[in-house]
């Protein structure tokens, strides 16, 4: 079929089922933007790069499609390091669509010119830069297999100006032949049997799951498993959701601010089953002194993980929706002995569950970010979709949600990006228009991509807004307390900014929380407004999240008491 | 120790920057980095020599393969395999220390490629240790100008290619 290289993309975004396409035009897009224009192309207009591709991000990770962000050549497209960054930290499919100056022009240093692919080379799964009209469709074609396969990552295809103007017979391919890449899915089963044998050899085994589970969509294999199993659960950041909180068998998460019994359990186990996991240094602390006892049998997709960061005994590469049911069907047989075999072990760790529970101090004159919390997941009996920004308030989510589904906690987990919050609900909240979407984000984290406020009006998006707000950068704060004699470098945020008014400025309700009194009902007028809410919630200054394994420490010298 | 990895990548634009950057990013201990054609024209061979023990060896192997466009690692450390660097040498000459050049030349089996009234150039291949002794030997008796060398390449002895290995 004849048409321009602007209409091949449209044309490929539906051969790929994309739904939305999240963006901001420009110089280097215009005549892909018309293209949009023409086709009436579901399109989100964010107010900036960053939060075009935070938003595909929160998309791709609360739906499982691969997210679409487009921006222009040149700052349009640095705008969008961060987010990708973002998604390639923690496995998420993103195709990132970049104009880039015509071909003659690039190399010259030209108005909005910069190397996209180069500045993103270490930061994406793959990239292309494509300067032939034909080889357009190719490109678009692997880019979205790279993105989606495997484990999953963003993928960059930089696209020169004049292509999106020039003519082009559009066929899309059927098939993908990358000689270069081989996902492997189904891994070897002998490693299976061996892990088997180890299962029936282990008196303190450990089942830790983590963000594998999620983007694979293997909880419910996974769930079988640990029944079968009987063996005790514990969950990295990105894998909450992946089993429900309530499970008797499962301690909670572990690393800095894991539960006392999550740690205490990695440090005295004897087999680890990591599945899905990267042994992230703030799940390890001291990494020389993790799981210390324990032979460590790695589950994942991608060998170059295995080894990684800690050695293991046993590596089982492939899908987890190959290895756990394949796991799962040998342990069947010996279910009720390897049950008996944790028996003294699951009483150990009950002991540790009693003795020290996650517990905050209560407060009748103040709004505690963990009753918040609380309370949130009360009404909304824990089957919201909870997004998080970065800081103290996304370990308190972790710690006091109680998530009970998969891919019901979209957060940044590997980078850290204070800013991806409010773009990723609102993402969210695009691709899953019935559920309900909560973000929890600081007073300082909010004003990092506050501009987004306007496009949850624009399209009322009804995200439901919970500002965190201790005036205070709360988690620097805290390390300034504990590890900097108290002095609060640049981490005050006491200022003159109102929330409410800058909600109400952008077209968001805005209401606030004072008083403890005052916040079940505030919280459930906000879940009963329609469209987007922001809540203001003064939150009290100086609160430590606990317990806290300091950076470098073992996971067994955990902090558990606020410093004065 | 020492390995010698033989990398068959896409003959792409952009395919040494994902190597390189890689390399750069995970803080791999490379001591060499030699690419060229070879004889399928969309493919480009890398020879790249690694420093480091068996586990920093294993995630250079498996970092540098979750790159779409490397297509097969051998590493011929394992196998028996002819290895050489080609290095050119500019060295200072007059018309008095040239004989005694060239003597130094002809025991190392290199050859001369380029003379002037002041330098002469060799040309030198073999493996890194013999151009290291060439290079200490001219430094020493008559000053070096200026050294260029491709870094080491390999290819396994029998009949089986690193693409099939």
């Amino acid at each position: 079929m004849e048409m321009t290289g602007a209409e091949a993309i449209i044309e490929s975004l539906k051969n790929e089922e994309v739904d939305v396409v999240f963006g901001y035009p420009g110089g280097a897009v215009l005549t892909l933007y018309d293209a949009l224009y023409k086709a009436d192309f579901n399109h989100i207009l964010t107010k900036h790069e960053q939060g075009a591709v935070h938003a595909a991000d929160g998309y791709a990770r609360a739906t499982g499609k691969v997210g679409v962000v487009i921006a222009t050549s040149g700052p349009g497209a640095t705008n969008l390091v961060t987010g990708i960054a973002t998604a390639y930290m923690d496995s998420i499919p993103l195709v990132a669509i970049t104009g880039q100056v015509s071909v003659p022009l690039i190399g010259r240093d030209s108005f909005q010119e910069a190397d996209i692919r180069g500045i993103t080379t270490p930061i994406t799964k793959h990239n292309y830069l494509v300067k032939k009209v034909e080889d357009l469709p190719g490109a678009l074609k692997e880019a979205f297999y790279i993105a989606r396969t495997g484990r999953p990552g963003p993928v960059v295809v930089d696209i020169a100006k004049d292509v999106f103007a020039a003519p082009i017979d559009y066929q899309y391919p059927k098939e993908v032949k990358l000689r270069g890449y081989h996902p492997l899915y189904e891994g070897d089963l002998e490693m299976i049997d061996k892990v088997f044998e180890e299962l029936k050899r282990a008196h303190t085994p450990l089942i830790f799951v983590g963000g594998g589970v999620n983007l694979s969509d293997s909880s419910e294999a996974l769930k079988i498993l640990i029944e079968q199993t009987g063996f005790p659960v514990i969950s990295t950041l990105m894998g909450l959701g992946s089993i429900a909180f309530d499970h008797p068998q499962f301690l909670g998460m572990v690393g800095m601010h894991g539960t006392y019994a999550a740690n205490m359990a990695t440090t005295e186990c004897d087999l680890m089953l990591g599945i899905g996991v990267r042994f992230d240094d703030r799940v390890t602390g001291l990494l020389s002194e993790f799981a210390p006892k324990a032979k460590i049998i790695h589950f994942d997709i991608d060998p170059a993980e295995v080894n990684k960061n800690v050695l293991a005994h046993l590596r089982v590469v492939g899908d987890m929706n190959w290895s756990i049911p394949a796991l799962s069907q040998r342990v069947q047989e010996v279910s009720g002995e390897l049950k008996e075999q944790v028996r003294s072990w699951l009483e150990k760790i009950r002991f540790w569950q009693l003795e020290k529970p996650l517990s905050y101090k209560q407060d009748t004159d103040l709004v505690m970010p963990q009753a918040v919390i609380e309370k949130v997941s009360q009404l909304t009996q824990g089957n919201a979709v909870i997004v998080t920004d970065v800081g103290q308030h996304q370990m308190w989510v972790a710690q006091y949600y109680g998530f009970k589904n998969p891919r019901s906690l979209l957060t940044s987990g590997g980078l850290g990006t204070m800013g991806y919050g409010l773009p990723a609900a609102l993402g969210a909240q695009c691709g899953l228009p019935e559920r309900t979407v909560i973000l929890f984000v600081g007073d300082g984290g909010i004003m990092m991509n506050c501009q987004e406020l306007a496009t949850a009006a624009d399209y009322n998006f009804p995200v439901k807004v919970l500002i965190f707000n201790n005036q205070s950068l709360g988690m620097v704060a805290q390390w300034q307390r504990m590890f900097y004699g108290g002095r609060y470098s640049h981490t005050s945020l006491k200022g003159h900014t109102d929330f409410v008014k800058l909600a109400e400025a952008m077209g968001v309700t805005g209401l606030r929380v004072t008083r403890p009194e005052e916040l079940s009902f505030v919280l459930e007028e906000a879940l009963a407004t329609p469209g987007p809410v922001v809540v203001d919630i003064r939150t009290p200054e100086t609160i430590d999240v606990l317990p806290m394994v300091p950076a470098g420490a073992r996971l067994d010298q955990m902090i558990f008491e606020e410093v004065d | 120790m020492k390995h010698t990895l033989a990398v068959l990548v896409e003959n792409k634009p952009g395919v040494l920057t994902h190597i390189s950057g890689l390399i750069s990013r995970r803080a791999f201990n490379i001591e060499s980095i030699a690419a060229g054609y070879t004889e399928e024209p969309d493919t480009t061979r890398i020879t790249i020599v690694v420093e480091g023990d068996e586990i920093e060896q294993e995630q250079v192997v498996n970092q540098l393969s979750k790159l779409v466009d490397v297509i097969k690692i051998s590493d011929l450390t394992a196998v028996e395999s002819i290895q050489r660097e080609l290095a050119l040498i500019k060295v200072k000459a007059s018309v008095k220390t040239r004989s005694d050049i060239i003597n130094i030349v002809e025991i190392f089996r290199a050859s001369i490629v380029d003379v002037s009234r002041e330098t002469m150039v060799i040309e030198l291949s073999g493996d890194e240790t013999k151009i290291d002794a060439l290079c200490q030997v001219l430094e020493e008796d008559h000053g070096i100008i200026e050294i260029v060398r491709t870094g080491k390449i390999a290819l396994s002895r029998g009949p089986i290619p690193a693409k099939n290995q």
